[in-house]
């Protein structure tokens, strides 16, 4: 074969595999909201119970991603998880913001919810929040649920 | 007390026969291996030609060994893609959630079948060829001839194919999976009607770019450099006879599918353990 088509077809080869790997990264994965999050900071919040919540699960204020979950920890003191979170440096959120655990759908995997607050101090790199609501277990509702009617059905 | 030495007249020849196969095959085992893994340093440490002209040599070999197998990488990635929609479909829509068959298709595309299914393609197509090839040129003399030329054979034949080959098939999986995501969404929007922007964001929710893709992607880069290097010593290895090169093509193929699907499990385990 002629050493130009050869090299224009090889050339045609390199370039279509790493535009896939590209398309693969952006249109597939997220890789477009990864590394598109930009300038953070960090806050921290306790909960009692976090579920089955994940490093890098979103954290959601109105349904908008504003963040991610940086790191999860056990407090081996206070006995309680502290969950310290990356948020948008574009974002800013009052100081009595409270924050959830919630579940997407039925079956869907847990995020963090931001929930805000009416204060005008704002807050900042490192602050921690105090209004915190843990993740619902399916196990306590089931129990308090048959609790309850077994309680009803008692008193009638 | 019968000496240790002596043990053998106690025991039937025959038996005795089966052990020393067994003891021949276990010795000759190592000792290829050994063979095969310093045949293969010694190809990295001469690859400096590959490089040096990488446009004469190294391209022609990328050409060989990707550009000719896009056809089959693009049919059999689309017509993967496809089924698993299908199948995928009909399983999630008895839980109401058939949009997930996105995530489905991308996560068991980019985790497991792109690298692994174009691997084995590539081993049956690239490999057997590059075994073949050089196989013929031990049969017929020419790397003899070359280094009675002062041609060193390793740097000029075999450190080309090899290059060749790693640099082809991290893209050929890519374009696999790719074209798998595409054969998934004409199944899946297309042709059933999955909601579309359903279809796309659980995807992209689904799937990490560091935990999949990249993960992805290295294990294409391994099964790579596996196949590549295995069809090139059995074609180095090989018998100089129309019978040696043919077994030497089989044990190409069937060596490299193992590999694959045995480096397969162990790279899962690492990479993907309990996340």
């Amino acid at each position: 074969m002629d050493r130009t088509t050869l090299d224009a077809w090889v050339g045609i080869f390199v370039v279509v595999g790493i535009t896939t790997l590209f398309i693969l990264a952006l249109k597939v994965g997220n890789a477009s909201t990864t590394f598109n999050v930009g300038e953070s900071y960090r806050i921290s919040a306790d909960f009692d119970n976090i579920g089955g919540l994940k490093v890098r699960a979103p954290v959601k204020s109105a349904g908008v991603v504003v963040g991610r979950v940086n790191d999860i920890q056990f407090d081996g003191k206070k006995f309680v998880a502290r969950v310290t979170l990356n948020v948008d440096r574009r974002y800013e959120f009052p100081k009595d913001t409270s924050v959830s655990i919630l579940t997407s759908g039925l079956l869907g995997e847990q995020y963090i919810g931001l929930e805000a607050g009416g204060d005008s101090a704002v807050l900042k790199d490192g602050d921690t929040i105090k209004l915190t609501q843990s993740a619902v277990v399916l196990e306590k509702l089931i129990g308090q649920f048959l609790y309850n009617k077994a309680a009803e059905g008692g008193s009638k | 007390m019968v000496p240790i030495w002596s043990w053998g007249r106690l025991v039937p020849e025959r038996v005795m026969k089966g052990l020393r196969g067994v003891g021949h095959q276990v010795v000759n085992g190592v000792w290829r291996l050994g063979y095969a893994t310093r045949f293969f340093l010694v190809t990295l440490m001469r690859s400096a030609t590959s490089f040096r002209r990488f446009r004469g040599l190294t391209f022609r070999e990328i050409y060989f060994a990707g550009v000719l197998s896009l056809i089959i990488i693009i049919v059999s990635g689309l017509f993967v893609g496809m089924v698993l929609a299908l199948q995928g479909y009909e399983t999630l829509q008895r839980y109401g959630s058939s949009e997930a068959v996105g995530t489905l298709v991308a996560l068991s595309l980019v985790r497991e079948l792109g690298p692994v299914i174009s691997a084995l393609l590539f081993a049956s197509r690239a490999g057997s060829a590059m075994t073949a090839e050089i196989g013929l040129m031990k049969a017929t003399e020419q790397i003899s001839a070359m280094e009675m030329m002062a041609v060193d054979p390793i740097a000029r034949v075999i450190g080309p194919r090899f290059w060749g080959g790693v640099l082809s098939m991290p893209l050929l999986a890519a374009i696999f999976s790719a074209m798998g995501v595409f054969g998934g969404y004409l199944i899946a929007v297309v042709l059933i009607g999955v909601d579309e922007g359903a279809f796309w964001s659980q995807m992209q929710n689904a799937v990490d770019f560091r935990q999949d893709i990249v993960n992805g992607f290295i294990k294409s880069v391994v099964f790579g450099v596996a196949v590549t290097a295995i069809a090139l010593f059995e074609g180095y290895d090989a018998p100089p006879t129309a019978e040696g090169v043919s077994g030497a093509t089989t044990r190409t193929v069937v060596t490299s599918s193992l590999a694959i699907l045995g480096l397969d499990f162990i790279l899962t385990a690492f990479m993907f353990k309990g996340v």
